[in-house]
């Protein structure tokens, strides 16, 4: 019997591991064809009488951006505090605690603005853009819009994905501000620098590139949560449980994606 | 009458055919859903296609609206073979239809006005009052008028149902399709959806094609019946010719009777526990 098992569990090993793969591929495959699919749109739309709608455009700028200003501005003034207090507290051990504007000033605008943003641009708008097209797709809206003759990545794609793009750098550069803001008053409060020493010092530390790297990444980041929570929405299959499936499942992906793309970034920047 | 297991339908005399599907083959990995179906529809005609569960009807409703490819077979709609056509002209061709969906798939986000008002917004330059003023004859027509500041949530399932006819004939389509528009109503309700049918093929010269497997409804609305079975097409023609189908099978369906009622009970059970019980015996 256990002879006859051990085959088994290997075979049944490798036919999983190869429909995983398989899968994969084809996901893969969706998010490159959708991306094509949505710039063709962007830019051909109107040459076949399908332009891009403005005022979705404009809605989805209002959903994935403004709305998110306060929870995104609290979150990075949070973390802009807290880089400060630790910068503090590990620098007074060699008595350099004066120099915490260098740390925190790179850390908030080269990686936690982006991070913390993207990260919560995931959960708030690649949730929603999922579980949206998720349950227009089981309430067979996604079919009526063909029907119409109304292409449904022109319709509902494209206008997401051009506000995510132009959002969520739009959230950062805030972000980064709030931050650095924030980290400053607790550097007054702390050390008695005053708030515009520590604007001084962060503007001399700073370059244009380190700017650019933190929005160019936030841009990516942006591009990857519109994009997953599209595809997910897309992919759901029954009914509302499939929905929620495909929420969670397109948080976690976009968080990891955020993280992993985060690293590269950092990675190819400093090499 | 033809019972007309691979044969073409012979179109109506001196009407033309607005659809016509040929040799429509279809699977699901290895399922065959639809074997090579042959259907013709013909200009103003209420088609109304019937069956049980799974006879495949639900898919050839997708194929006749364009949404899903088959594995093999060809349908022309208004003379256009519309797998060989290019995306702007299926576009174009797609502004012909109109869909009411089962479940009235209006957009949770938009108002019962807005929802009417889309197609005409999007291939349209109609300025906006003239667009109010048509989304609300069309609501007339479907006797909600009044209704179209409402969100679709606030309405009832008839009136989602018939808010969904009137986006669907908002551009003024020459073919409309109808999924099950009985499900979920109550007799009288649905009673009025078929009156309505009625009224469009009538008033409007529409080529109407109607998926249901309530008989009543079916044969109150249908010019012609076609009775899907395991994708096969079991049966085309008129009512009173299907209600006098010799064939055991679509005397079945008309009498609601189950052909699972015929077997007998050893039999019933032994398809039940079979398996278990080969299992055991090997087992032990």
């Amino acid at each position: 019997m256990s002879e006859r098992a051990k085959p088994n569990a290997v075979f049944r090993f490798f036919d999983r591991l190869g429909r995983l793969s398989v899968a994969g591929l084809e996901e893969l495959g969706r998010y490159g064809t959708l991306l094509v699919e949505s710039f063709y749109w962007l830019i051909f739309g109107h040459r076949i009488g399908q332009p891009v709608r403005i005022g979705a455009f404009f809605s989805e700028m209002m959903e994935i951006g403004v709305r998110a200003i306060g929870i995104v501005g609290i979150m990075a003034a949070a973390i802009g505090a807290m880089l400060a207090i630790q910068g503090i507290y590990s620098l007074k051990i060699f008595g350099a605690e004066g120099h915490v504007v260098f740390g925190v000033a790179f850390s908030m605008v080269r990686e936690f603005a982006p991070l913390i943003t993207g990260i919560l641009v995931a959960g708030r708008s690649g949730s929603a853009l999922s579980a949206r097209i998720g349950t227009m797709k089981i309430n067979q809206e996604i079919d009526a819009l063909e029907v119409m003759g109304i292409n449904p990545v022109r319709f509902l794609v494209v206008p997401s994905l051009l506000a995510a793009l132009i959002m969520v750098p739009a959230l950062t550069f805030m972000s980064m501000i709030v931050g650095l803001w924030a980290a400053g008053a607790y550097v007054n409060f702390a050390l008695g620098m005053s708030l515009a020493a520590f604007l001084d010092q962060t503007i001399s530390i700073l370059s244009v590139n380190d700017l650019l790297h933190g929005l160019g990444k936030s841009a990516i980041f942006g591009l990857l949560i519109a994009l997953i929570g599209v595809v997910n929405g897309f992919m759901v299959k029954g009914g509302a449980e499939g929905v929620g499936k495909a929420t969670t499942r397109a948080v976690v992906q976009c968080i990891s994606a955020i993280v992993v793309t985060d690293m590269l970034f950092a990675l190819v920047a400093t090499l | 009458m033809s019972d007309s297991k691979q044969k073409p339908t012979p179109p109506a005399p001196q009407l033309p055919t607005v659809i016509e599907v040929r040799d429509l083959v279809t699977h699901y990995g290895t399922r065959q859903i639809l074997n090579g179906i042959n259907v013709d529809i013909v200009q103003g005609e209420i088609m109304v296609i019937m069956g049980g569960s799974g006879s495949g009807k639900s898919t050839f409703l997708r194929h006749l609206m364009a949404l899903q490819m088959p594995t093999s077979g060809t349908i022309k709609i208004l003379g256009n073979d519309v797998w060989d056509l290019s995306q702007k002209d299926l576009f174009g061709l797609r502004k012909k239809l109109g869909v009411a969906f089962q479940a009235g798939a209006l957009f949770s986000s938009m108002t019962v006005g807005e929802n009417i008002m889309l197609p005409l917004y999007e291939h349209t330059k109609l300025d906006r009052l003239t667009m109010q003023i048509m989304a609300r004859m069309k609501l007339e027509v479907v006797d909600l008028a009044g209704f179209e500041d409402l969100m679709p949530s606030e309405l009832s399932g008839g009136m989602v149902k018939r808010a969904a006819v009137a986006r669907a004939i908002i551009m003024d389509p020459r073919i409309l399709f109808f999924d099950e528009p009985s499900a979920g109503l109550d007799p009288v309700v649905s009673s009025q959806l078929d009156d309505l049918i009625l009224r469009l093929r009538d008033a409007m010269g529409m080529t109407i094609c109607v998926v249901t497997h309530e008989l009543e409804s079916a044969f109150k609305i249908a010019d012609r019946i076609t009775v899907l079975d395991k994708g096969d097409i079991l049966f085309i023609g008129t009512v009173d010719e299907l209600k006098k189908h010799p064939s055991e099978r679509i005397q079945n369906l008309l009498n609601r009777r189950s052909e699972e009622a015929e077997i007998d009970a050893d039999e019933y059970l032994r398809r039940l526990m079979g398996e278990k019980l080969e299992t055991e015996g090997m087992s032990r």
